[in-house]
């Protein structure tokens, strides 16, 4: 694996040794502390975040690597209007590795066609982000034990949010699986994923749904999204459709048991703070995984081994 | 019928859907030639009713291949000395690059202008083709 552009790019079997490294980072951290002595990550930040940006700089300070970068477009050349293509190959005389995140759809490639280091998409825009998807099969696979023979609901913006498209890609590989998509009309799942992935795949199946209290009680997963401001065009409807779909306790009480439920972060208000004190809450959880999958792929990409 | 002198040497482009030269003149960026161009409408056909033919009088360096994008059952011939040197079977590129124009205003090809406009074939039989970058489904 030379760059990680999209979930697809890696194959089941590169999934396993990832997850089963990064189980084994879990259970020996110590083991891991000096792996990446002398490497830099250079985490190149062109839009806001929180997570991904400080998971995967402690990932790389928790595997003795150094981190260099910016957070923010404001803060480097391409407030000058630098190209993607300048800014790594720049980039590339002082990193060893690059986590990239850009508002534009596809500048991951842009930059992987012009550096000779591993490049990590850490989300291009509204189109991929295959280390939120590494996460999420890690917190499945740790929290319900397998990746097969699961019914999960998606719920909230299925149009535009990233994490759910690369879920389901990534997930249609393994069998038995049963999507069960709750949106309001105007935020459905594109066609094209419908079509792609959903359609003629012997692995998977899928309905839709408009209210999640209908469908609730048969999931094993509950995967609920935010409808983000950012892939809007209009305010107007934002406002509309962001407080469609909300989780609270009431809704919790007619989960199965052994439900989890799951969320990219950051929320706004589409569960509620009482249902943090849920056992099947996973979603802070699932954010300390997303750290110990990214040394994983760190330590992969540059192939170091404890 | 209208009389076109036949070439002596250089490309010409037949069997084009009847109302489509036009889309592919523009599309192969003839206006950019200095040597001469006939764009023949509405040519009554056998097979076809009708059709239409452009003929150049000249070599042109664009990658004929890319006409398949359009429409596979236009045929190009190339000429030399008055005849026929080479016939090519126009069949769905694999690729096409700076053709048409990624029209998503979330791709990276929307603000970073010398980046080429590549799109690749994704389904052969409903001829999708997709923006290499965002994925975007091609529209023509």
């Amino acid at each position: 694996m030379k760059h990680l552009l999209d979930p697809m790019d890696i194959s089941v079997e590169e999934i396993d040794e990832l997850l089963d490294l990064a189980d084994n980072i879990m259970e020996e951290p110590e083991k891991y502390r000096e792996v990446c002595r002398y490497k830099k990550l250079a985490t190149l930040f062109f839009e806001p975040s929180t997570r991904t940006r400080l998971s995967f700089e402690a990932a790389m300070h928790e595997l003795g690597g150094d981190v260099i970068g910016f957070a923010g477009a404001d803060n480097s050349s391409a407030s000058k209007g630098e190209s993607v293509a300048d800014t790594v190959r720049t980039v590339e005389c002082y990193a060893d590795i690059i986590a990239m995140r850009h508002p534009k759809e596809g500048a991951a490639l842009v930059a992987s066609q012009n550096v000779n280091i591993p490049i990590i998409n850490a989300g291009d825009g509204g189109h991929q982000h295959p280390t939120q998807t590494l996460t999420d099969l890690l917190t499945i696979r740790s929290l319900k034990g397998r990746l097969d023979h699961l019914t999960i609901g998606m719920c909230g913006d299925l149009k535009f949010g990233r994490t759910v498209h690369s879920l389901i890609r990534a997930l249609s590989r393994y069998s038995n699986i049963k999507f069960v998509l709750i949106s309001p009309k105007e935020l459905k799942v594109p066609r094209y994923v419908k079509e792609d992935v959903l359609k003629n795949n012997e692995n998977v199946t899928y309905v839709q749904y408009e209210r999640l209290e209908e469908i609730i009680a048969e999931l094993d997963i509950l995967y609920m999204t935010r409808v983000q401001r950012e892939r809007f065009f209009n305010e107007e409807d934002y406002i509309r459709l962001r407080d469609s779909y909300i989780l609270d306790t009431e809704k919790m009480k007619l989960a199965k048991d052994d439900m989890i439920v799951m969320h990219p972060l950051p929320r706004v208000n589409e569960i509620s703070v009482e249902v943090d004190k849920d056992p099947r809450a996973a979603y802070f959880k699932q954010t300390l995984f997303g750290k110990y999958v990214r040394m994983a792929l760190i330590m992969t990409m540059l192939g170091v081994n404890a | 019928m209208l009389s076109i002198d036949s070439l002596e040497r250089g490309v010409v482009i037949d069997h084009i859907e009847a109302g489509k030269a036009m889309e592919i003149y523009n599309y192969l960026g003839l206006d950019k030639l200095e040597c001469s161009v006939a764009i023949i409408k509405n040519v009554k056909s056998n097979r076809m009713g009708k059709k239409d033919i452009i003929k150049i009088e000249d070599e042109i360096e664009t990658d004929l291949h890319m006409l398949g994008f359009i429409d596979t059952n236009i045929t190009v011939n190339i000429i030399d000395g008055g005849t026929i040197i080479k016939k090519m079977n126009i069949t769905l590129p694999d690729k096409i690059v700076n053709i048409i124009k990624c029209k998503n205003p979330r791709c990276i090809t929307s603000v970073e202008q010398e980046l080429p406009h590549v799109f690749k074939l994704t389904d052969p039989e409903r001829k999708v083709y997709r923006c290499a970058y965002c994925e975007q489904q091609a529209e023509h």
